[in-house]
């Protein structure tokens, strides 16, 4: 059972300013699933509609943003949801932090600079369970972040005092205080240091293993997904390219794009020579026809500029949206 | 003019920060006693490298005479630094340091035409009296970087790709035809499929323009790909140097083996190893105010000597490492051939 299903997903920003209307295709057409005890990475370059697809899973659609078609549907155990039709206090009381929870990058932001890091615990507890015994919020706080391996007395001092590292471990708890069933963790790394960043991914993974929910991982460097994901969706251009176990990714990578993205990665002993794609990331209120990675692709065909390839099954749990495999494995 | 030689000498260079109040506060060593040297006939990439807060950035600033030592100096073709008091002889020093930024997106105003800061350059710079004979100036540099004037002409920033318009930030840094590029992480805001075009054009800068590179990046896999010399630092120290296969085919210091095994392998097969348990640090300052061995906290191998008095610089192989680990052995070696 799935604990969360996306189908044809259509998200778009939609603006009118002095009667000129601007649509910007963001999430165009996306599918999948997500389900329990799985580390699930999204990966690819910037405006590729990373941050829509979770704005909209998440359940914080604002305008200009808009989902116009397809479904969200979370079923928490014997209680399910859809995105797209709950209200904002059903949200709030039953789902947000309690079953799904958010990591962002800028953990600074997420702490209040000026109170200790134990008040932003009360609040958010107070907010979504209410406090009535403090001895116990205290002592129930103090165990959660023990247990995450984090030192108690990170709960008496205040965000600055902190590391970088640090800080957005304790991010994770906040995000971990209630235990829910999915973790969105937005680029969790990308500010921090290499040896900073393995102990976060780290604790991530942890905290996964120990609780056996489910954590959807978004960052663009593919070398974080080919150490901590299960499961590993490429977008390029507000649609998947290609979808399927890290391993099979990484070995046996059949989209064009994906094969660009790990030929280029360089890596400590291995010295050949690397290039980088032509061109650059499509506009998506400009979106090229057909496959939106025609223009950039070193095997484009007359078929791929005028029809968007379809997302196909080639091998369990692999799919791929390319002509060129379409034709080979039909 | 020094012809042969060094191109940039650094001596000694210490800089430090008062932090706190007028009364009391801290004293915090962002570089510490940091020697290096580029060669005049020998174009070459070095890449400095540490976490952050490693004094990257502070020494990047010393270099560019943006920052005043507070001990030690810095020699650009035999002349020092801080010697430099005229507008018109500093205006010969940026001819020949230029810095290439991080985020280009910030580099460049985004209300301003690109093209119109290639223009200035190059008039500020006397490398052209007016605009209009500017024209060729600024289309050569951009052709060093794979554009030309007639794509970025009349363009705002938003219109160019990152990986265009760092580029673009390159070829406004060559319009002067410096001998040396400072590049504080200039593919970190970079898209991934655009960022080897700009790692490769430091190469090709390198190879047909003798332009000398100081590459600033935490980033060890590029790092590798593109430079001749590597310096590690941490907190202040440059804690190994030298050929940059050598420090990360074979790290010495273990800060560095910590470094080079924490960088992810993109390569699901490595996953084992990468999830060994590390120790991190809790605070940020800490660090920086213990005596002897800013590592010491952290390392697998320490000894109480560590914590005592700073290490010595010890030769091992090719490289140059900043640790006791290596010096015991050379103490024993020295004693033995009577030095």
């Amino acid at each position: 059972m799935a604990l969360l299903s996306v189908k044809n997903l259509h998200a778009y920003y939609q603006t009118e300013v002095y009667g000129i209307s601007r649509t910007v295709r963001a999430v165009d057409g996306v599918s999948f699933d997500l389900f329990p005890n799985e580390i699930y990475g999204v990966a690819g370059e910037s405006s590729c509609g990373k941050t829509t697809l979770i704005k909209v899973i998440s359940g914080s659609i604002k305008p200009p943003l808009k989902a116009l078609e397809g479904s969200v549907n979370y079923t928490f155990g014997d209680y399910s949801v859809d995105m797209l039709r709950a209200s904002q206090d059903e949200l709030r009381q039953n789902v947000r932090w309690k079953e799904i929870s958010y990591v962002m990058q800028g953990s600074m932001s997420v702490l209040n600079p000026v109170r200790r890091v134990i008040a932003t615990f009360r609040d958010i507890v107070d907010t979504h369970e209410g406090i009535t015994d403090k001895q116990k919020f205290l002592e129930q706080t103090r165990a959660h972040v023990n247990r995450l391996g984090l030192p108690t007395d990170v709960l008496d001092a205040y965000p600055h005092q902190l590391s970088g590292g640090m800080r957005q471990r304790v991010a994770i708890a906040l995000a971990t205080v209630f235990q829910p069933s999915l973790i969105i963790a937005d680029e969790p790394t990308t500010a921090l240091d290499v040896v900073v960043q393995r102990g976060v991914l780290q604790m991530i993974k942890e905290i996964q293993a120990i609780s056996s929910n489910t954590v959807l991982l978004v960052t663009h460097d593919m070398a974080v997904h080919a150490n901590v994901a299960d499961r590993l969706m490429i977008m390029y251009a507000g649609r998947i390219a290609e979808e399927g176990p890290t391993e099979t990714i990484f070995n046996e990578p059949l989209h064009p794009y994906t094969q660009h993205l790990i030929r280029s990665l360089p890596m400590i002993g291995e010295r050949s020579t690397k290039v980088s794609l032509e061109g650059a990331p499509p506009n998506l209120a400009h979106p090229p026809t057909g496959c939106r990675f025609h223009p950039r692709c070193p095997y484009v065909m007359d078929v791929c500029r005028t029809e968007v390839p379809e997302l196909v099954t080639v091998k369990e749990r692999h799919r791929v949206a390319c002509h060129l495999v379409k034709e080979d494995s039909l | 003019m020094s012809v042969s030689g060094k191109l940039l000498d650094v001596q000694h260079v210490t800089v430090e920060f008062h932090i706190g109040g007028l009364m009391g506060g801290t004293l915090l060593t962002a570089v510490n006693d940091v020697s290096f040297s580029l060669d005049n006939d020998k174009p070459e990439i070095l890449t400095l490298a540490g976490e952050s807060g490693s004094g990257k950035t502070t020494l990047s600033r010393v270099l560019l005479r943006d920052l005043e030592p507070t001990r030690g100096k810095v020699l650009f073709e035999g002349r020092d630094l801080s010697a430099i008091r005229k507008r018109s002889e500093f205006n010969e020093f940026m001819k020949k340091v230029q810095p290439v930024f991080q985020n280009p997106f910030e580099t460049f105003s985004p209300l301003r035409r690109v093209d119109a800061y290639l223009f200035d350059t190059a008039v500020n710079f006397g490398m052209a009296s007016n605009r209009r004979g500017a024209v060729k100036v600024v289309d050569d540099a951009l052709h060093n970087v794979g554009l030309s004037l007639d794509e970025v002409r009349q363009r705002y920033p938003h219109e160019l790709s990152g990986g265009q318009i760092q580029r673009v930030s390159v070829a406004r840094a060559l319009i002067s035809k410096p001998k040396l590029i400072l590049a504080d992480e200039p593919v970190s805001m970079v898209d991934a499929s655009l960022r080897m075009e700009i790692v490769n054009l430091f190469q090709k800068l390198r190879d047909e323009q003798n332009v000398s590179v100081i590459y600033i990046t935490h980033d060890l896999a590029t790092a590798y790909y593109i430079s001749d010399r590597i310096g590690i630092m941490l907190r202040g120290y440059v804690v190994e140097s030298g050929p940059v296969e050598d420090v990360l085919e074979r790290p010495a210091h273990p800060y560095t083996q910590l470094l080079k095994e924490s960088v992810p392998e993109p390569a699901p097969k490595e996953r084992e190893s990468w999830a060994k348990h590390i120790a991190l640090g809790t605070t940020e300052v800490k660090e920086y105010g213990r005596i002897g061995c800013k590592f010491a906290g952290r390392c697998p191998h320490v000894m109480d000597i560590c914590r005592k008095a700073d290490p010595p610089d010890v030769q091992v192989g090719q490289q140059t490492v900043k640790c006791y680990l290596y010096s015991e052995d050379a103490e024993k070696s020295a004693a033995g051939t009577g030095h």
